[in-house]
């Protein structure tokens, strides 16, 4: 009589992955309990972000930080896990469909009783305790208790102040301008109540021309909610000739690794039919190609 | 044979060590994108994809090109893997000139990766299955007592081996796709500690990530470039990996699949005819075992073509202008990059690795316990 | 472009554990068998070409040792997809329109019963985003099953008289795993594996092995008297992560039926064997691709009857032939899927002459 035989065999390795720009990124948010969709080309946004989306395309690496809530598109209650599963007790495989993106993500629900899940439900986010980087430091997801919208919205009027209002009006017709204490003789653009240095009125309004010297700057690239811009973008500190005190802008028309402090820039303005009392006339400053300016004459803006 | 099947545009990644900087759909996708910039075409000009990687344990996700679908923009058309061991990136690329020779598609884009990074090739090499004994540890054991008895059946010079490691590096140097840059002499060569007697670490390849794509073309879309490579003979051929009367040094199975290409390209004198080859030599041995076992050199001659220097850019018979396997070897590539070698010299666009008017090429991959071969041959005329 | 038939097939029992047989044991009885059916031998076969996932057996490579069932020597022109045997067929089908060979041997096998394959298939999943999670593929199903249910397409009860018709046929069936007259009440009492999915709905596992010999044109009518002529066959696939697709419908196996052929030709469908290892995913396949009440589906069993990896849909493409070569039908449709929930699809139309 032959005996078959036969053995135990593990399979086992861990496999240590490069996940490339797109998904390391969403991992590495995860770590921060941050969760983040990225945009496709036509505008939709997927979480979890793929690098691809459906239709072969490369996704842009515009990325936005969404809620961490969704709404539960499919589902399937396991009342007896297997060995590999999430969790060792009852629980719920779904498609959840993060609020604002237009995909959904395979994940569980620990809904506790099989009759507490239906497709439609709203359902919250719980992260792990331990983060190790990986799609399970998003621990499962849980039935979300039906709450109370409660949106903001706050109309003001506003009114700039006298000074403030002379430098818009400047503005409004294309110039800048600053306010002068005549005793110390710096000049404040926008103009101030006083000189706080001396405490003297700035009381002399003067014109300075719309360019001047880039004393410092930053890179913005992270995403944020309710940015109106969309990163990277610059944002510098420029000092007007003439002036003592910095206005700060976008940079512009440049590329960000070629930015440097002491750049001389000049405005970029809108069309003249379109100017109002405000900044927003210019839409950026540019390089204006002279030479540098050396450290030393800016040095103390910074 | 319905079809002529041009090749039209190549695409590979940079090869290294490890690519951290790429998930495996970044690879890929690199890889495809390179080749279809090269067609001057758009993924949507693609019929067909025919997809090549060795073991999914290397990269532990079961039949990948179901995950990769979207990286190579594959819905709504046909998707196919191939896989037969190391040969894998050479016979991939003779299925996708098959779907064009047969009239099935127009234009098929193919190919081959593999990221080795993210396992250890060696593990999925060397598995621990209950009731065989472990004994093997990796390929370069495997073969290594195959080699010894090629030196010894041959009477070849000892240094052989260190030659085409010497000159397959320096090929790679030329390369700037190559994973490996080393300029080494031979005496740093031959001084490098022995890894499995009688090969040395010096003339082993390295494990390399990497990718490697082309489009292939009907005849009728030949015309997109000025110069395709005109696919003239392709072959396939597998033997069993033990019985008795088993030669492993110079395989039956490589020998009939050289025959075959030779036949349907009308090469009677391969030394004379062909050019150039791109050649899967691993373990630098392998060449003088392919230069006879190709046909190129009478058995137990081929070291002589080595030590004489014929295999160099520029000798009689350059062999791995690209630097080789022994230079890069993603695996499930390393046999389609043979392939793109190939197809490259006689395009024209091999670069600081070109072998001057080189017309006809040949590229070969083999894998298994040397069971599985690949050839094609490739020309500038149609 | 050349005609191509299958002329033979041969299959192994499918049944939950063939136990003390490596791979060449499966191999040579089925691949001999196909062949003598036809009076060849390996030397007259011009290529070989098999279908086999190293995952089964855990072993990369494994289909090397497959090799060693046939005569491989002097040495053959073989080739190997890490897929279905299906898919396998797809690449001779391929090899025979070069013209400069006449047959092909086309094989494929699978051990189920060696490892965990539901969580085996999860190695199929995203790597990143679901593998982790650990989503074997009858939770996936399950997803899938629920959508269906959501969208009003099928009720249990349907996907029950599905596994009940199924199984009913398999009765006829010798190669058939699960035969019999099952209630559907009985089923709808059963517990849920992964809800809605009760154990009925789902495939079983099972071992087994399959070959189909190919010939072309006038090669095809020497060996036998009525080859089953593949008149078209297509292949393809839709976006993988399951959150970006509409799991109720199957685009890719519309457009490869419409591919193959299935809109053209003469006569209406006699007969239609399509993998659909879970109950609901007949359901959906039938209507992708307009398969109507007058059509005789799954008369072997399908693969509720019988699941062997790899090679159950080179069974569906044996079965479908099989009816042809005997004379029972004119006009076939073959079907194989692969991939998680339905994510790619093979579709062959096959007809008498």
């Amino acid at each position: 009589m032959s005996e078959i035989l036969s053995a135990p065999y593990v399979l086992e390795y861990t496999y240590t992955r490069s996940t490339g720009p797109v998904v390391g990124r969403f991992l590495e948010s995860l770590r921060y309990e941050v969760l983040e969709g990225v945009k496709t080309a036509d505008g939709r946004v997927l979480c979890p972000p793929l690098e691809y989306d459906e239709e072969g395309e490369p996704t842009t690496n515009e990325f936005v930080q969404l809620r961490p809530s969704g709404t539960v598109k499919s589902w399937s209650w396991v009342q007896e896990p297997r060995k590999g599963h999430p969790f060792d007790r009852p629980f719920a495989w779904a498609l959840i469909q993060i609020d604002g993106s237009d995909n959904a993500m395979v994940h569980a629900v620990d809904a506790g009783k099989a009759k507490r899940m239906k497709t439609g439900m709203r359902v919250r986010l719980r992260w792990a305790d331990e983060k190790k980087g990986t799609i399970r430091d998003i621990a499962c997801f849980e039935p979300m208790a039906p709450f109370l919208p409660g949106p903001v919205h706050l109309e003001y009027d506003v009114n700039p102040g006298k000074h403030y209002s002379a430098y818009l009006r400047g503005l409004q017709e294309g110039k800048f301008i600053g306010g002068r204490d005549p005793e110390a003789g710096k000049v404040y653009v926008p103009p101030r109540g006083a000189d706080p240095m001396t405490g003297n009125p700035t009381s002399e309004y003067v014109e300075v021309p719309d360019v001047g010297v880039l004393t410092t700057f930053t890179i913005i690239r992270i995403p944020f909610e309710g940015q109106k811009l969309k990163p990277p973008y610059c944002f510098g500190a420029i000092v007007l000739d003439g002036a003592d005190s910095p206005i700060y802008h976008l940079i512009s028309g440049v590329p960000h690794d070629e930015i440097r402090m002491g750049m001389r820039v000049k405005a970029n303005w809108k069309p003249r039919d379109e100017w109002e009392t405000s900044l927003e006339n210019i839409l950026y400053f540019e390089p204006t190609g002279e030479p540098d300016v050396p450290f030393d004459s800016y040095k103390e803006h910074l | 044979m319905a079809e002529h099947c041009a090749v039209i545009g190549i695409g590979q990644t940079k090869h290294r060590e490890s690519r951290r900087d790429l998930s495996i759909p970044g690879l890929v996708r690199d890889a495809a994108l390179r080749a279809l910039q090269d067609a001057d075409m758009t993924w949507k000009d693609i019929d067909s994809i025919v997809i090549g990687t060795a073991p999914d344990m290397f990269e532990g996700v079961m039949m990948p090109e179901l995950w990769l679908s979207d990286a190579l923009g594959a819905a709504g058309k046909p998707i196919f893997r191939v896989h037969t061991a190391g040969s894998v990136g050479g016979s991939t690329a003779v299925v996708a000139s098959h779907l064009v020779q047969g009239g099935v598609h127009e234009k098929v884009l193919t190919l081959a990766f593999e990221k080795q990074s993210e396992a250890n090739a060696m593990w999925a090499l060397s598995p621990a299955i209950p009731f065989q004994p472990q004994l093997v540890a990796g390929a370069g054991g495997y073969f290594a007592p195959l080699i010894r008895s090629y030196i010894r059946r041959a009477d070849a010079h000892p240094d052989t081996g260190c030659m085409v490691a010497v000159k397959d590096r320096q090929n790679g140097l030329l390369n700037p796709n190559a994973h490996l840059h080393l300029d080494q002499t031979l005496e740093q060569v031959k001084a490098s500690p022995m890894l499995w007697d009688p090969i040395r670490y010096s003339e082993t390849c390295p494990s390399s990530d990497g990718a490697v794509a082309m489009v292939l073309v009907s005849e009728k879309h030949a015309g997109r470039v000025k110069n395709p490579a005109w696919v003239k003979g392709t072959s396939v051929r597998t033997e069993r990996t033990f019985f008795a009367g088993r030669d492993q040094v110079n395989p039956a199975a490589g020998k009939l699949c050289a025959k075959d290409v030779y036949d349907e390209a009308g090469i009677r004198n391969p030394l004379k005819e062909i050019d150039c080859a791109e050649v899967y030599v691993p373990f630098s041995w392998f060449e003088p075992m392919w230069l006879e076992n190709l046909g190129f050199a009478e058995e137990g001659e081929g070291w002589k073509m080595t030590m004489e220097g014929k295999t160099k850019i520029g000798g009689e018979m350059p062999w791995n202008m690209s630097g080789g396997v022994m230079c890069t070897n993603p695996i499930g590539a390393s046999g389609m990059l043979r392939f793109a070698e190939a197809a490259r010299q006689v395009r024209g666009t091999a670069e600081r690795h070109q072998v001057d008017g080189a017309k006809v090429a040949l590229g070969h991959a083999y894998g298994g316990g040397s069971q599985f071969f690949a050839i094609w041959i490739v020309s500038s005329e149609r | 472009m050349r005609d191509v038939a299958i002329v033979s097939f041969s299959q192994l029992p499918s049944v939950k554990a063939i136990d003390a047989a490596d791979e060449p044991e499966l191999v040579q009885p089925v691949t001999a068998d196909a062949m003598k059916q036809v009076g060849l031998t390996q030397d007259d076969i011009g290529f070989t070409c098999s279908g086999s996932t190293d995952y089964l057996p855990g072993r990369p490579f494994s289909f090397v040792a497959a090799v060693d069932g046939l005569k491989a020597f002097p040495p053959i022109r073989e080739s190997h997809v890490e897929m279905d045997g299906a898919f396998a067929l797809y690449e001779a089908w391929v090899r025979l329109l070069h013209g400069d060979i006449d047959t092909a041997l086309v094989f494929s096998f699978g051990k189920c019963s060696l490892g965990p394959v539901p969580d085996i298939l999860n190695l199929q999943n995203d790597p990143y985003y679901v593998q982790p999670l650990g989503l074997d593929s009858i939770s996936a199903a399950a997803l899938q099953a629920q959508a269906m249910i959501d969208a009003g397409k099928a009720t249990e009860r349907d996907f029950a008289d599905v596994v009940a018709r199924n199984r009913r046929n398999a009765i006829d069936n010798p190669n058939a795993q699960i035969k019999g007259d099952f209630s559907v009440d009985a089923m709808l009492e059963e517990p849920y594996l992964s809800s809605p999915l009760r154990k009925s709905f789902c495939p079983p596992l099972s071992d087994s092995a399959a070959a189909i010999v190919l010939a072309a044109g006038d090669r095809a009518r020497e060996l036998v008297k009525r080859p089953a002529w593949i008149r078209g066959i297509d292949h393809r696939t839709e976006p993988h992560a399951l959150g970006q697709r509409d799991l109720t419908t199957s685009p890719s196996s519309t457009l490869a039926a419409e591919k193959a052929g299935l809109g053209k030709g003469k006569g209406k469908l006699d007969v239609a064997e399509l993998h659909a290892p879970f109950a609901h995913q007949e359901i959906i396949l039938r209507e992708a691709m307009g398969l109507g009440e007058d059509v005789n589906v799954n008369p072997s069993g399908g693969a509720l009857a019988a699941n062997s990896l790899m090679t159950a849909g080179l069974i569906r493409f044996g079965e479908a032939a099989s009816r042809i070569l005997s004379g029972d039908a004119s006009r076939a449709l073959a079907h194989t899927t692969n991939g998680v929930c339905l994510q790619h699809n093979l579709v062959a139309v096959l007809e008498g002459e």
